[in-house]
């Protein structure tokens, strides 16, 4: 499930200019609204889109928020690259399709 | 009146948005295919456009997530995403609601479809638009074949939709075109971005082109991640197209990677019998 909660964080983000306004005027308010862990809320508060990603957010939702933080191209390639090195392998979502397959 | 024009193209954003990082040679050549492929569309003289494409979270998530879908509107918009990211001016695009209800009524007899009277286009209409309809004046009829988030509609299910569609439009008085815009092997937006399995794109293209279902229904979910990424389910789009003109074969204007465009740019034509 939260993974989930933060794909759809995300996803709101990216494509409601209100949740987006909310996003500007009281972050901490509009996460309250989602069921997240600990790790996630630290991911979420400090943009880190290598966790985000780690953690296993699609790349068509997480784009956008690297964009929304002002992130260039390259650099939120190189920011989920990164999180690979820090954090190890996708842990859950799409990018794991074969992860059973694979052990 | 029928089905006068079908054709596929890629849809990644990279190509509008950052068009001027790819090699200036291939990037014309692209271009002027694009430009090719609009020529042919218009001198089909349709009614309406059907574009059979794969929304990328726009306004489908998981939380209620179709298989397919048809627009039922008289106005789109688009871009749904930053106008400066796409390089694309946000505006209205025409619908045809009308069209559009007929089809899915005819549709509905075989294929389970969804409806919206509200859609707002992202990179994966708008950039097809931006090259074939430039002055946005063809009433456009949307289709989004969930390629995002598994579980997906298994391949002979898209070919099917093509098929039904087809019928549908062939039953209409309307001359209507059809496009299909996806990718094949791509990673877009991971750490493998620009990644392009180019042998994987050409023997599907070849399937493609010359309409061998059998062939272009024979992946699974996992060899096409395996092999051609999580950007490669989008083939569906494809083999709509093929669907829709089972008994033909096609044209490929142009096939080419530009890694900086994140997919295998690709221009094509199938033939309308």
């Amino acid at each position: 499930m939260s993974l989930y909660c933060i794909q759809k964080l995300l996803y709101q983000l990216n494509r409601d200019p209100y949740t987006r306004q909310r996003y500007h005027d009281n972050f901490e308010s509009l996460l309250e609204e989602y069921e997240l862990t600990k790790e996630e809320l630290g991911a979420i508060r400090e943009g880190d889109i290598g966790l985000l990603y780690v953690m296993g957010v699609n790349g068509q939702i997480l784009m956008h928020y690297s964009a929304l933080i002002g992130q260039e191209w390259d650099e939120y390639i190189h920011a989920m690259k990164e999180g690979v090195k820090s954090h190890g392998p996708v842990r859950a979502g799409i990018y794991t399709l074969l992860k059973g397959s694979e052990s | 009146m029928s089905l006068v024009f079908a054709g596929a193209c890629s849809h990644a954003p990279g190509i509008t948005g950052r068009s001027e990082r790819a090699d200036p040679k291939l990037r014309e050549e692209f271009y002027r295919n694009l430009g090719r492929i609009r020529e042919c569309l218009e001198a089909a003289r349709p009614d309406a456009l059907i574009v059979v494409a794969a929304e990328h979270f726009a306004n489908f998530f998981m939380d209620n997530m179709p298989a397919y879908c048809m627009g039922m509107s008289d106005e789109y918009e688009g871009p749904i995403e930053d106008e400066e990211w796409l390089a694309i001016k946000r505006r209205k695009i025409p619908g045809n609601p009308d069209l559009s209800k007929r089809i899915i009524c005819d549709v509905m007899q075989k294929i389970d479809l969804a409806y919206a009277e509200e859609w707002k286009f992202d990179h994966g209409i708008m950039v097809p638009l931006h090259f074939l309809t430039p002055r946005y004046d063809l009433p456009v009829v949307p289709v989004n074949i969930n390629c995002q988030g598994p579980p997906l509609s298994p391949l002979h299910r898209a070919y099917e939709l093509g098929r039904t569609l087809r019928a549908a439009c062939d039953a209409q008085p309307e001359r209507i075109a059809l496009l299909g815009t996806g990718g094949m092997s791509h990673w877009p937006c991971t750490p493998d971005s620009g990644k392009i399995n180019v042998p994987w794109d050409k023997a599907f293209l070849d399937s493609f082109i010359h309409n061998r279902r059998e062939d272009l229904i024979s992946y699974t979910d996992e060899e096409i991640f395996a092999d051609a990424g999580q950007g490669g389910f989008e083939i569906r789009t494809f083999l709509t197209v093929a669907g829709a003109t089972e008994g033909s074969t096609g044209e490929l204007l142009f096939y080419a990677p530009i890694p900086v465009y994140a997919v295998g740019c690709t221009v094509a034509t199938m033939a309308v019998e």
